[in-house]
């Protein structure tokens, strides 16, 4: 059953406190979930002053100087920094979120930072995404065809065809839409989860592929399609503005479609 | 086999590919949702409709009820009415059992519990309604 209070090595304490240095003037609090497997305490949470004037504007960059600047043992997944890998998603404020587009002056208060929820946690901000990939893998995320390639080129798609895909291709994989999923909490075990049924969605419109049946027969399942309840928490916090319950939908549409 | 007190026990070790791939597909799952759907959209007409007939025999005698119940339409609608409830409400509750309920055991047991329970509620009222509608001397 659903557990409602977390055990007890889990408990979040109060951690310590970096204060921002003096004459500093526009100070800003981020409040940072931390969590070392090797040391066997509990989660803490730490507290770092940091000044805007010597900051970036994103969150991101507050992360980057504190590890530069502050305490070089916080650990958490970057690179891009231009929202592209989907290597810094991460629950910023409340809401999973990519550091690197999320402005520190749409926050109000302090910057309250943890991993992505109910994944389970390698170090500090870096969560376990092994599950996640897995199922990614599990879906067969490539083009899968009978008819071989053209010998002198490669697979056409009309611009129609292509424009299919739009919405769909820009998923960068940071599963901040999967963490967000109260269906992939309760059963992610089961469940496939958003950010990977909008993967394999991409793969069934994609005109040059030609295993959409089998595709659509993979995913006719109980869990691993329709614990999707269009709760819409995904679409909601997508940092790239996708819509992976609209991609869901289609799916379950396609499948209802081939037998009427 | 010796149980080893000190290094860490993995009861799970293959690979993530088989545990997410599980047993595979059940190749079901979408007559359910196609299902719950449309008896929700019926169920709107339906509710309505009842509702407005119970507003209208407002002050009714019992023997006006029966005879209500004697005339096709309202007897059709009203059976209607409760299949479709009870079938959308085995249906929903299916879905909240498969989401919380992680115990296979228990989830097993529960899912058949409240199946039984619906067909038999569902039962009950249909059978009421007939018993109405055809044996009780009407007009």
């Amino acid at each position: 059953m659903v557990a409602f209070s977390l055990p007890a090595n889990s408990r979040i304490k109060q951690g310590k406190t970096y204060p921002a240095p003096a004459g500093a003037k526009r100070v800003r609090t981020f409040r940072i979930y931390r969590w070392n497997p090797d040391d066997g305490a509990n989660p803490r949470m730490d507290t770092y002053e940091i000044d805007l004037d010597t900051c970036g504007p994103m969150v991101l960059d507050a992360l980057i100087k504190i590890k530069n600047d502050v305490d070089s043992t916080l650990t958490f997944r970057r690179s891009c920094r231009e929202g592209i890998c989907g290597s810094c998603s991460m629950n910023i404020d409340g809401g999973n979120t990519l550091a690197c587009l999320k402005p520190i002056e749409d926050i109000t208060g302090a910057v309250r930072i943890t991993p992505l929820p109910h994944m389970a946690v390698v170090k500090d901000l870096v969560p376990d995404l092994t599950q996640a990939f897995a199922q990614y893998r599990a879906i067969e995320p490539w083009l899968k065809a009978d008819t071989p390639p053209p010998p002198d080129g490669e697979r056409l798609q009309s611009r129609k065809e292509r424009a299919q895909i739009d919405g769909l291709w820009e998923c960068i994989l940071c599963f901040c839409c999967t963490a967000g999923c109260p269906s992939y909490w309760w059963n992610g075990e089961r469940y496939l989860g958003p950010a990977v049924l909008l993967q394999a969605y991409r793969w069934i419109a994609e005109s040059r592929d030609e295993a959409t049946g089998e595709r659509l027969d993979a995913l006719n399942d109980p869990f691993k399609l329709y614990r999707c309840h269009t709760i819409m928490n995904c679409t909601d916090t997508c940092p790239k503005g996708l819509n992976p319950a609209k991609a869901i939908g289609a799916i379950k549409q396609l499948i209802i479609d081939r037998q009427v | 086999m010796t149980k080893q007190s000190n290094s860490p026990q993995f009861d799970i070790l293959r690979s993530q590919l088989k545990r997410v791939r599980g047993l595979g597909s059940s190749h079901s799952g979408s007559q359910a949702w196609w299902a719950e759907r449309l008896t929700s959209i019926a169920l709107v007409p339906l509710t309505l409709w009842f509702i407005a007939s119970v507003i209208g025999l407002e002050g009714a005698t019992r023997a006006d009820m029966v005879a209500w119940l004697h005339a096709p339409v309202p007897l059709v609608l009203i059976l209607c009415l409760i299949v479709t409830t009870f079938w959308h409400m085995e249906l929903g509750l299916r879905v909240v059992i498969d989401d919380y309920v992680h115990n296979n055991a228990i989830r097993i047991a529960m899912l058949l519990f409240q199946r039984g329970l619906c067909i038999i509620a569902g039962l009950f009222c249909v059978i009421a309604v007939l018993r109405l509608g055809l044996w009780e001397g009407g007009s």
